[in-house]
């Protein structure tokens, strides 16, 4: 007798992805409807989705979704759940979006602690536009922009939001997490499950920053990407809580 | 209807929007229009519902009222010229995504960092989009207390009526002055008709998707002509504005605003003397009320057009007037207000030209007659 053990989550779209082989998004994607069907709270969600590679994910994500400008998610979402409480609300913003053009909207939402959600992206490099220079770029990292690698110089050290966040009081709960094997990506549903439990219990703001493969912009295949980020990436940026002042959800 | 109240005019848009429903406002701090952002944190505070946030930045606050706009509130925010600017991309990205809001400006010198000073130079960005792409916005120009009152509750009525952004537009002056003002009643928002398009979460119906990225040109075509077709319908219903001794006048001043307060003084000052002057005001200045103006033309030869700017209502009255009668301009910049006694000297020395260029026509075609 057959039993089905997997299947598309009910908050996917049965719709093909556009994202690259091997790239993050996908399974990020997955994890996020997976947790939104768990938590029950689908029919009660809105997500906003960055300009970047997941600006479709209203394609793929079946719930309400509202585009911001680049950047801009965080005010965006602020709008809508200050005028909607009761609703579950999330961004999905890639580092350029959220660590770049948008860093002051998004520190300030923090700061102010709403109550809201953010998926962050980091693959340490501009993926829609071709492979420029991220804040999270690391020092001698290749991209279109920083021939030569990325310089101290002239374009300063990586950018770890995760940890400028702290400091914000209305910050309740960060994490950074992968999705590069099976035990972080386990690891990254958990958390995922804690940020947005964190925002249904009325707690304060609450993020993720998912390390994530990029094979095409790191000129790598998806194997080498994965093991990347373990050799590499994650020594500027350690997986781990960052910040928890919600404990055990 | 309540009874009228001595209010300065950054409260009357304040009080008025309250009463028109808006429950979300977001601004930043700007002279000359802090009164209304701070009317607006104790308004939201009293009122159920109402949400007031100091953005930490205009750009910030414009995307703020987008997403308060998505779900469904009336959403306001305000600013002056210098902030106005960093909303621009916000009125772009309302436009496309066909959300309503309202955008007060109250203009001050500029441009760049400008001065705290009344000045009409954000014509131009008001009525011609101001952020890019092919879109407008509707643009109300109220001239009195009243008109900040009554204006500011059909900006959130048109704002919802054609899901576009509507931006009222005032100046510094307009804020500060304390007029008699008589507000309707205060409408409840929970009856207002519901939003059928707004993104309150997908329970017993479909997700929906605001958005405006739409990646294949002939979609995008699409929706570029339906905001045309939309704008079309506005400049056919909304245009608005006010004759003011216009009927036997030898030249009509053309003015908004502050402007048109101080051309008052000055026409009712030269009608006194028996000098036949009028004024014409914009209400609406997109739509701009061109017909009115094209009829105008047809007993009016000379329109003096009066900005406090270097002149940028001034084409739309060229344009509306395609080539008729012969248009002039004074105006002055930067802050400057000018007095009803400069104006008046201005459009009396106009006027004493154009009657003098009318009798030396009237005696040569008496000669070509007599001859």
């Amino acid at each position: 007798m057959e039993k089905r053990i997997f299947e598309r989550p009910r908050y996917l779209k049965e719709a093909e992805f556009h994202y690259c082989p091997g790239c993050g998004h996908s399974i990020i994607h997955r994890l996020v409807a997976e947790v939104i069907d768990e938590l029950g709270i689908g029919e009660r969600t809105i997500g906003v989705p960055p300009a970047g590679c997941a600006v479709l994910a209203y394609n793929y994500l079946d719930v309400d979704m509202g585009e911001a400008a680049h950047g801009r998610a965080a005010a965006v979402a602020t709008g809508i759940k200050r005028v909607l409480p009761d609703r579950i609300v999330f961004t999905y913003q890639g580092d350029g979006d959220i660590a770049a053009i948008g860093t002051a909207e998004t520190i300030h939402a923090a700061n102010r602690g709403e109550n809201v959600t953010v998926v962050f992206v980091n693959n340490g490099v501009y993926g829609m536009t071709g492979g420029q220079m991220a804040p999270t770029t690391l020092l001698g990292q290749n991209s279109t922009t920083t021939p030569g690698g990325r310089d101290v110089i002239r374009d300063g050290t990586p950018l770890d939001l995760s940890q400028m966040l702290v400091t914000a009081s209305g910050s309740a709960y960060i994490e950074r997490t992968a999705v590069n094997t099976p035990k972080n990506v386990r690891r990254t549903k958990k958390a995922l499950t804690k940020a947005f439990k964190t925002q249904m219990q009325g707690l304060g703001f609450a993020m993720v920053e998912i390390i994530s493969q990029c094979p095409t912009n790191w000129k790598m295949g998806p194997s080498e990407a994965c093991r990347w980020i373990d050799e590499t990436m994650t020594s500027v940026y350690p997986l781990g809580v960052i910040k928890d002042r919600v404990g055990d959800l | 209807m309540s009874d009228k109240q001595l209010m300065r005019g950054s409260h009357v848009i304040g009080e008025a929007a309250v009463r028109a429903g808006c429950r979300f406002y977001a601004g930043y701090p700007i002279t000359p229009q802090n009164e209304l952002t701070e009317y607006m944190a104790s308004a939201m505070a009293r009122t159920d519902g109402g949400t007031f946030i100091q953005a930490e930045s205009e750009l910030a606050a414009i995307n703020m009222v987008i997403g308060a706009s998505m779900a469904g509130a009336r959403a306001m925010t305000s600013s002056s010229s210098p902030g106005v600017s960093l909303k621009q991309e916000g009125m772009s990205y309302l436009a496309a995504q066909e959300l309503p809001a309202v955008v007060v400006n109250t203009m001050r010198g500029g441009p760049g960092l400008g001065n705290i000073a009344p000045s009409q130079g954000d014509y131009f960005q008001a009525t011609r989009g101001g952020g890019h792409g092919d879109y407008r916005s509707i643009v109300l120009a109220p001239a009195s207390g009243q008109e900040l009152a009554d204006l500011t509750r059909t900006a959130f009525d048109y704002a919802d009526q054609y899901r576009t952004p509507v931006m009222i537009l005032g100046d510094g002056m307009m804020g500060q002055m304390m007029e008699p003002v008589e507000f309707p009643e205060p409408l409840d928002p929970s009856r207002l008709p519901d939003k059928g398009w707004r993104l309150d979460g997908a329970k017993d119906r479909p997700s929906r998707v605001i958005k405006s990225l739409l990646l294949d040109p002939a979609v995008e075509e699409e929706l570029n002509w339906k905001l045309v077709r939309k704008y079309e319908a506005i400049k056919r219903t909304l245009a608005g504005a006010e004759r003011f001794m216009t009927e036997d006048a030898l030249v009509v001043v053309v003015a908004y605003g502050t402007a048109a307060r101080i051309a008052k003084g000055a026409i009712k000052a030269l009608r006194e003397q028996g000098v036949r002057v009028g004024l014409f005001r914009p209400i609406t200045l997109y739509p701009y009320p061109d017909q009115f103006l094209r009829d105008m033309s047809r007993t009016v030869r000379d329109f003096l057009v009066f900005e406090m700017s270097t002149g940028q209502m001034v084409e739309d009255v060229r344009l509306s007037l395609e080539g008729r009668g012969q248009v002039h301009f004074y105006g002055r910049p930067g802050g400057i207000v000018p007095t009803p006694d400069e104006v008046a000297k201005v459009l009396h020395a106009l006027y004493q030209r154009e009657k003098l260029g009318e009798l030396s026509q009237k005696k040569e075609m008496g000669h070509a007659s007599a001859s």
